[in-house]
């Protein structure tokens, strides 16, 4: 608590309360998931699962193509792949932290009269997925340079476009984690599988393991509609470099492109997560679902 | 004036057999009456299907192959239940206060893990079948069963080993306490990737699919794909006889395995009072 109570302790920090909620609520996410549980089987488990997730892949790929790990498409999936962590990571923690403060430490009627600012509170319990999803991401991409020699140079990296693209990126997808997690809280049944569901069709038309072209004519379009489609196509550029120019799913876009596309969806989902969440919450007190316990 | 009235009292194998059907009957029965779980317990594994379907036709892999990874998909139904209905569920029934209630009512609690085996197998097949139905459709699978029967015994084989070892686990979770949620999340993925969920295990090398091969569907899986579908005999990791055999020996092994673990495991809970805590 020492480092977050020092921000809390800053003048700006002490006046605000939405920057206070999201403060205590990263660090509140942080000691739920990482400090909680037993910290040999919270390594394994951030790393052995992603590291698992992205070997299945490789190996179909290994199968069909007989290793040739050489091939830019090897590249594609396999980073696709890994920066998606990030999204499930975000996309379903938000979601996780309704269910798990409502359903399993009953403690959502205790949070919401308390003098937080709930949207915020949210926001800081998806950073803390965040900071896990990075460090997985981080062992899996550097696994894959040193297992697979993934064509990464980090003095190749174009820096400024992955920089301002995953950070661009991951608002958006954190104003989609927070409209997930806002519709979690008003409603009764398979709440559970709201994040999950949403992350994994994502996955399925973002073009995360296969170029956009595989899906059908009638689909592909979906993709289009998805900021994570923008926000790894703009990744795969800034660490490939030229190895990434053969997937011509998004070539007729330039870099300056992506972004500003980017950017728009960040806006938007983030202020209508904004007005989402007033929305939900007040709709989960009138129908009396902010604290209820479903027994699932 | 007493009632007369004799009360029946079941005991023994009637009281293993009800309670084993008491427990199995809220699985089945609400499998049915909540049908929209069947959106969400469908359309996940679909989409993660789907997502394997176009990787293989991305990088021009021979149909059967996308064949095999719809199989495995419908496979993950089953193996998500032993993990999270089976191993979790004694940990998720402490938690609600229910296991209590099974340790001080006079059935057995092998009976009732038979039971939640038993209705989760029903539910699940359900599930599982959904799931194959609508991806063979979707992405036009055609299957070649010459030995239906061998077929169904693997499955049979594969389904009891498979449960064999869920009550195996939810003895050993019990114990695990609230880690019981990680060592669940744990053991998906990494399994699905040693198992050969969605490609033949043998292409993990002889030491790697001899290991998984502990897991019942690493065996169940791969003697099913050789059944179903005109690949490569070669695909296969051992000949389909031996895999029965196999899988036999392991769910003979697994509920024997369970039955003392459990037994041992409840004493210890009861000695250490960890039967009814509850550690959020």
């Amino acid at each position: 608590m020492a480092l977050s109570q020092r921000i809390l302790d800053m003048p700006l920090v002490r006046r605000s309360d939405a920057l206070r909620s999201f403060v205590v609520a990263t660090w509140l996410g942080w000691q739920i998931e990482s400090n909680w549980a037993d910290p040999f089987l919270f390594a394994v488990y951030s790393i052995v699962r992603p590291l698992a997730s992205v070997l299945i892949l490789v190996v179909m790929y290994a199968v069909i193509t007989d290793s040739a790990f050489q091939d830019p498409m090897f590249a594609y999936i396999y980073l696709g792949n890994a920066l998606y962590i990030l999204v499930g990571m975000v996309i379903t923690g938000v979601s996780w932290a309704i269910i798990d403060d409502r359903e399993h430490y009953r403690v959502a009627k205790h949070l919401y009269t308390a003098p937080m600012n709930g949207y915020t509170y949210l926001f800081g319990r998806g950073v803390a997925r965040l900071i896990i999803g990075t460090v997985s991401v981080l062992i899996t991409i550097g696994f894959g340079i040193v297992v697979f020699d993934l064509p990464i140079r980090l003095s190749a990296v174009n820096w400024p476009l992955l920089i301002s693209s995953t950070a661009l990126g991951i608002a958006a997808i954190a104003g989609l984690g927070l409209i997930m997690g806002a519709w979690t809280m008003t409603m009764a049944r398979h709440f559970w599988s709201v994040g999950d569901a949403v992350a994994g069709a994502m996955y399925l038309f973002s073009g995360a393991i296969f170029p956009l072209d595989t899906l059908p004519v009638w689909l592909r379009w979906i993709g289009f509609l998805l900021p994570v489609t923008y926000w790894l196509e703009a990744a795969r550029r800034a660490l490939l470099g030229p190895g990434a120019a053969g997937f011509t799913t998004l070539a007729f876009l330039s870099n300056q492109a992506l972004l500003a596309i980017l950017a728009g969806f960040t806006v938007v989902l983030l202020v209508g997560s904004a007005y989402f969440y007033r929305w939900a919450l007040h709709t989960s007190k009138e129908k009396g679902l902010i604290d209820m316990e479903s027994g699932y | 004036m007493l009632d007369q009235t004799r009360v029946y009292k079941a005991s023994g194998l009637r009281l293993f057999w009800a309670t084993m059907w008491a427990r199995a009957y809220p699985r089945m029965v609400g499998a049915f009456r909540e049908r929209s779980w069947m959106f969400f317990e469908t359309i996940l594994p679909v989409l993660a299907v789907a997502g394997y379907v176009f990787l293989y036709r991305a990088i021009q892999a021979p149909p059967e192959y996308v064949g095999f990874a719809v199989l495995g998909g419908a496979m993950t139904a089953f193996w998500l239940n032993v993990l999270w209905s089976m191993a979790s569920q004694l940990y998720w029934d402490k938690d609600q206060g229910n296991l209590e209630l099974y340790v001080v009512s006079p059935g057995p609690l092998m009976a009732v893990l038979l039971g939640m085996a038993v209705g989760g197998l029903v539910m699940t097949t359900t599930r599982a079948t959904v799931i194959i139905v609508v991806c063979s459709l979707l992405f036009g699978v055609t299957y070649q069963i010459s030995q239906p029967l061998l077929l169904a015994a693997v499955f049979i084989a594969t389904m009891a080993a498979l449960y064999g070892m869920g009550m195996l686990f939810a003895s050993v979770f019990l114990v695990a306490g609230r880690e019981a949620w990680h060592l669940s999340n744990l053991m998906q993925e990494p399994i699905y990737l040693a198992s050969g969920f969605y490609f033949p295990v043998k292409a993990m090398g002889v030491w790697v699919a001899t290991f998984a091969s502990i897991i019942p569907l690493t065996l169940g899986l791969d003697a099913m794909r050789q059944l179903m579908f005109s690949s490569d005999p070669t695909l296969g990791f051992l000949s389909v006889p031996v895999e029965l055999g196999i899988l036999v020996v392991l769910a003979v092994l697994f509920i024997t395995v369970a039955y003392f673990a459990l037994a041992r495991l409840e004493q210890v809970g009861r000695r250490q009072g960890r039967l009814i805590e509850r550690r959020r």
